[in-house]
């Protein structure tokens, strides 16, 4: 015999009522996030970092613009999902927990929109 | 709800496992990353804003200090990889043995630091410091 009422088990969102969306968006970055971080790395590490014309003129570029909006884009995605399991469940007070999570919304949000200004500045300039 | 409900016992009854401080090093090297995330748009939003911006954040990131954080942030990044890589695999069903958990719990040590000193060597080059 379920326990489950057949609406609840039509919506499939289990007990928290949230579904496997969370879990299933963080794997999807993370996927996404391993070519995209692996590029960027190998990338600037064989450039001239000290050298604004040389990074300027990487990031200015089409493509490497577009992979690194998509590489902003993405870490702020999967960091906000990864920062929100753990205050979850590491901060117990309703209101501390509630008040870290907008924090910590916002200043992903923040972040992801700084990042894409500053590439399309850039690429646009 | 008067009833108490089952519980899960808590963590401090199991017997401690090294596997057990790769999982919570993921999440610690996670929220790190994060903050290294943060790093990364400070740098972008500098390189965005002009020569001058661009040379203050790059004299900023030659301090001890900051060079102490740019090799954390990039351990807690490589390990967060190469040990999701390791959740991914977990995720499709393989590799959850005993001994296969801890043969790859191996490989990621081995990996993250091998990756890392890498990493921090090809940096020094790009940032033209001597090692």
């Amino acid at each position: 015999m379920s326990l489950r009422t057949p609406l609840g088990r039509v919506l499939g969102k289990g007990s928290a009522g949230d579904g496997v969306g969370h879990w299933w968006v963080q794997r999807v970055t993370a996927v996404a996030l391993l070519p995209l971080t692996a590029w960027f790395a190998i990338s600037l590490l064989g450039k001239q970092l000290q050298s604004y014309d040389a990074m300027r003129g990487w990031l200015g570029q089409p493509w490497i613009a577009v992979l690194a909006s998509l590489l902003v884009v993405t870490l702020a995605w999967h960091s906000k999902l990864g920062v929100q399991v753990v205050i979850e469940d590491y901060v117990h007070g309703k209101g501390g927990k509630t008040t870290l999570l907008l924090l910590s919304t916002f200043i992903h949000i923040a972040a992801a929109a700084a990042g894409l200004f500053a590439i399309l500045r850039m690429a646009l300039a | 709800m008067s009833q108490p409900r089952p519980l899960s016992p808590h963590l401090g009854v199991y017997k401690f496992m090294y596997t057990m401080s790769l999982s919570i090093l993921h999440r610690i090297t996670g929220v790190a990353a994060a903050f290294g995330f943060l790093a990364l748009v400070w740098w972008l939003m500098a390189l965005a804003s002009g020569p001058e911006a661009y040379a203050r954040a790059m004299t900023c990131l030659s301090t001890p200090l900051a060079k102490l954080l740019l090799v954390g942030f990039t351990f807690a990044f490589v390990f967060h990889f190469c040990n999701g890589i390791r959740h991914l695999v977990w995720d499709t069903g393989r590799g959850l043995e005993r001994a296969q958990a801890r043969r790859s719990a191996a490989l990621v040590i081995v990996a993250a630091l091998v990756l890392t000193a890498l990493i921090v060597w090809f940096g020094c080059r790009a940032m033209a410091v001597t090692p």
